[in-house]
């Protein structure tokens, strides 16, 4: 029998090739390109007045300057709206390269192509921009003071407005025996993968067809968008996502500025060419998240069961909006996490700012949802005195109350509702994993020490593997080999591992002969994208459906050469034999060869394919009504909504009473993706999802001054977390199939950051007796917040 | 303005004598990558605080993306692709990081991979501690470190069993 591999932690087959220096990342491509380097806005609100190459043009290596004046009929167009939404009234996109206003520090203004990276820059510093300075919108403060605009059309800078409500919410909180308000806020961070973007193009002039590689989440989007702008049929463009640096989100965004600029260029130039993203240019020109504020008003009963809640938040978008109001969409709704909130009503505010852009970032507005409703539990805790866990478990949707429907639309337009989960059982893990029932007896104990701790608690539920679809190609070689396909992209999950693990077990094939290629135009045209942890469920259903297609067509084709009927055949170890008989055997390539019915022969293998080779039913046609040549199969899956995902974490901090240093000294998780595939892939998605969380909560911010400079735009002042800041995380799962797909399967590629600021703020609050309302929080500020409570404030 | 001048600068890189003419700003990272196409050195930060290109210079590890090519004439440069067994295979620290998934997008791992193999030669047994505190001068955003500090620990055992 062949092992199964579903549930086991195989080794990645990735790996070998990335260890030892053979990964083929984009800046490894194309050593013989023209570079690229941009010349970029210092200012974050500006008019541009005059572009003056004079002072560059002498410099040898120079190949071209462009600016906006280059950019023919909709190359000159605004790029564009990703995701529209009838809410979101004034959508704003920016240029390729800027027109005649730059809205946030780091906007590209002239494209400069030269012989190597060094000279393009040497060229850039040549540039000469005039402008006339704009006042600065920066921060959400003061974009909803609107005292100044960032774009003159839209007023009140604001984007959208979006209001979902399930029931009467404000007088439900009105009517309830108590009530809060919060004021909650989270502060801007950004994905930051170890590579930033980059794009490479050639074009064949002769053959008039363009080759893009980008570091990008997407590649079927990516080429429908480069042969919309350079107006190329889109046969004659193919994108291939090489490996990627990481992601994160960031690079779903799609096209950026620099993936139509480059294939122009190209194009144009008839020269292969190149654009490598350096750091500073993904700080201050690709992508940022997090940044809201939060007004909460909620109701509840004497036993801390809520009645009503009411939320009021406002999005600090940044200058453009081409992802839509994917990002506040997701806090508003995943913001319920595992709660009934009874009447629920949420109103979003999209703000421009003259900052850089903000789309997903792992967790995709969920850590801000979730930091709301979890420090809003805690406060009801507080306010009743009662444990935080018995508020959070009297609030629960229950497992018998699944399916449940919040009534509300979510991220994909369809309904939310969760389709599975126990979360009085992840609960009950939880606490015994961390101790919960006992930290009291350890506070004392640390209080003996003149030492102080805390413990804290974050809930959340992810709504991942969300549609519209995703598809997969299967082909058997002649000498055995499976190959698989799926549109999607990877940025180092470990997709080629767990897709050949389903196909393997579909198919029953040996791990090593299966063979996976994702996010290559060339090999599967219909996709979407790699987000919102999608790809064990998107792909990973399709994939399994196309290798049960294929196996179906392999035991027709073998019963006919084994004279034995379909249904009596097994697959093993890559040979199709008869059940009970397995001498009786034809081995997967041989049935490949005779899936093929040919004329002529090109090796041995082939011959048995041709016309005199074997008989045949000479009344019967050699490609069977129905069939087609060739062992293979598409097949794609689409579900009817999102997949729904949940975790508990809990934190033990302990904060210096002298310098407010805070330590985290133990981290626990409780997961719930439905069934694992590959526990071991599922764990390290965990152990970054954490470790994301844990920067996001004390570390990580984007320091923008009030004139919109990024105070912080390096790796030396953005405080990313090295292996000293970031603990031990301790594990569990529980395993609650999802009901919707094939497998059972639910997402995980995002789970470990949602809860971070939440639980880590939960301890840090525990520890100190006094409410933390504002994350991340740095050892400085919390000795501030100490003085301030000190002084009764 | 005139073409940059080029300056000659010979290197051991990987035990292999290497000859190149480089402008005297191009970065080490930038002359293995490009000049020598030996990729798997990477770039992640351009100043030396990340870690992602990090090769051994004289044994040494060392941030190529803050040295000139040209100002290590004569020395003995070790990358990733020099930490694979003669004939390619992975190397202990390579084979280790397979064993603890120890990457996901790989794009850190080689700065990892050097800086290990140079502090294994120091301390050929570390304890967990020591061997979070061994590569906590790199930056990885998608592990979260904890696979990487039992990669060191992996290799270790590795590379003892394959000296014995």
């Amino acid at each position: 029998m062949t092992t199964k591999l579903f549930g086991q932690s195989i080794k990645r087959s990735e790996d070998p090739r990335l260890v030892t220096g053979n990964g083929r990342y984009l800046d490894d491509l194309g050593h013989d390109a023209y570079e690229v380097a941009f010349v970029r806005s210092p200012h974050a609100h500006a008019r541009i007045v005059d572009i003056d190459v004079t002072d560059a043009l002498d410099i040898d290596g120079l190949v071209a300057i462009y600016t906006h004046d280059d950019l023919e009929s909709r190359m000159g167009e605004p790029l564009p709206l990703l995701i529209p939404h009838p809410t979101l009234t004034h959508g704003r996109t920016q240029y390729a390269l800027a027109m005649d206003e730059v809205n946030y520090v780091g906007e590209a203004i002239a494209m400069i192509v030269a012989t190597s990276r060094y000279v393009a820059e040497d060229i850039a510093d040549r540039v000469n921009v005039t402008y006339e300075f704009l006042p600065a919108v920066v921060g959400v403060e003061v974009a909803r003071a609107a005292e100044h605009l960032v774009h003159d059309d839209v007023p009140g800078n604001v984007a959208a407005v979006m209001v979902q409500e399930n029931g009467d919410a404000d007088a439900a909180v009105d009517a309830a025996p108590h009530q809060l308000e919060l004021e909650l806020k989270i502060e801007r961070s950004a994905a930051m993968p170890m590579e930033g973007k980059g794009v490479h193009a050639v074009w064949d002039d002769d053959d008039k067809s363009l080759l893009v590689h980008t570091s990008t989440q997407t590649s079927t989007s990516v080429r429908q968008a480069v042969a919309a702008k350079l107006e190329l049929p889109v046969d004659r463009v193919e994108v291939v996502t090489p490996d990627v640096g990481g992601g994160f989100g960031v690079k779903i965004v799609h096209p950026w500025p620099e993936e139509v600029l480059v294939p122009w260029a190209a194009v144009r130039l008839n020269h292969a060419v190149k654009w490598t993203e350096d750091r500073r240019e993904h700080f201050i020109s690709s992508a940022h998240e997090r940044g809201q504020l939060h007004n909460v008003r909620v109701g509840y009963d004497d036993e801390g069961r809520m009645l009503g809640l009411s939320v009021r938040f406002w999005h600090d978008h940044g200058a453009y909006t081409p992802y839509g109001l994917i990002v506040p969409i997701i806090t508003s709704t995943q913001l319920l996490g595992p709660y009934k909130p009874g009447a629920y009503k949420v109103e979003l505010n999209s703000m421009y700012t003259n900052t850089v852009i903000v789309t997903p970032y792992r967790g995709a507005g969920r850590p801000q949802g979730c930091f709301v409703m979890e420090r809003t539990i805690d406060a009801i805790a507080a306010d009743l005195g009662l444990d935080r866990t018995v508020v959070r478990e009297r609030n629960f949707i229950q497992p018998e109350e699944m399916p449940y429907d919040h009534g509300l639309i979510f991220q994909d337009g369809r309904q939310l509702m969760y389709d599975s989960g126990d979360f009085p059982a992840s609960l009950d893990k939880l606490k015994k994993l961390v101790g919960w029932d006992d930290f009291e007896a350890y506070r004392e104990e640390a209080r003996a020490e003149g030492r102080k701790v805390g413990i804290g608690i974050g809930c959340y539920v992810e709504g991942t593997g969300v549609g519209p679809y995703e598809g997969g190609h299967i082909r058997v070689e002649t000498d055995g080999t499976v190959v698989v396909s799926t549109g999607l992209t990877s940025q180092g999950q470990g997709h080629q591992t767990m897709l050949a693990q389903l196909v393997g077990d579909e198919l029953g094939v040996p791990f090593d002969r299966i063979k996976v290629t994702t996010g290559d135009t060339r090999r599967f045209k219909y996709a979407v994208g790699t987000f919102a942890s999608r790809t064990a469920v998107m792909s990973g259903s399709a994939v399994a459906l196309t290798a049960r297609k294929v196996r179906e067509k392999a035991l027709e084709i073998a019963g006919h050469a084994l004279e034995a009927s379909p249904e009596d055949l097994e697959i093993v170890d890559g040979h199709i034999q008869v059940k009970g008989a397995p001498t009786t055997q034809i081995d997967l390539g041989a049935v490949a060869v005779l899936s093929n019915p040919l004329r002529y022969a090109f090796d041995e293998a082939s011959a048995r394919a041709t016309q005199f080779a074997a008989p045949a039913d000479p009344d019967k046609p050699p490609v069977a009504p129905g069939q087609s040549p060739g062992l293979e199969g598409t097949d794609y899956y689409s579900p009817p909504r999102s997949t729904f995902a949940n975790g508990m974490h809990a934190v033990i901090v302990e904060t210096d009473p002298l310098t407010a240093d805070i330590k985290i000294l133990r981290y626990c998780v409780v997961h719930d993706c439905g069934t694992i595939i590959n526990p071991m892939i599922v764990e390290g998605q965990i152990h970054g999802g954490v470790a994301q969380g844990v920067g996001g909560a004390l570390y990580e911010r984007m320091e923008y001054d009030e004139t919109g400079q990024l105070l912080n735009a390096s790796y030396m002042d953005f405080l990313m977390p090295y292996a000293s800041e970031v603990p031990e995380i301790e594990i569990d799962h529980l395993e609650t199939p999802s009901p919707l797909n094939p497998l059972g399967v639910k997402g995980a590629g995002e789970a470990g950051v949602i809860p971070g600021s939440a639980a880590i703020a939960s301890a840090i609050e525990d520890a100190e007796g006094f409410p933390i309302h504002s994350m991340p929080i740095s050892p400085s500020e919390l000795f501030h917040l100490r003085l301030r409570h000190q002084e009764g404030h | 303005m005139t073409t940059e001048t080029l300056v000659k600068v010979s290197l051991t890189v990987n035990g292999a004598p290497r000859e190149m003419e480089v402008p005297a700003r191009r970065l080490l990272s930038d002359a293995l990558r490009h000049d020598l196409r030996l990729t798997g050195t990477h770039v992640g930060c351009e100043h030396g605080v990340c870690g992602a290109c990090t090769v051994l210079v004289d044994g040494q590890p060392t941030r190529s993306c803050l040295v000139f090519a040209v100002s290590l004439e004569g020395s003995e440069i070790t990358t990733v692709e020099g930490c694979c067994k003669p004939g390619g295979a992975m190397g202990p620290v390579q084979q280790a990081f397979q064993d603890c998934h120890a990457l996901q997008c790989g794009f850190c791992t080689p700065g990892f991979i050097t800086t290990i193999t140079a502090y294994l030669e120091e301390n050929e047994n570390p304890s967990k501690e020591e061997a979070r505190e061994a590569i906590s001068g790199n930056l990885c955003r998608c592990t979260g470190y904890q696979n990487i500090v039992a990669a060191v620990q992996r290799a270790a055992e590795i590379k003892r069993g394959d000296d014995a």
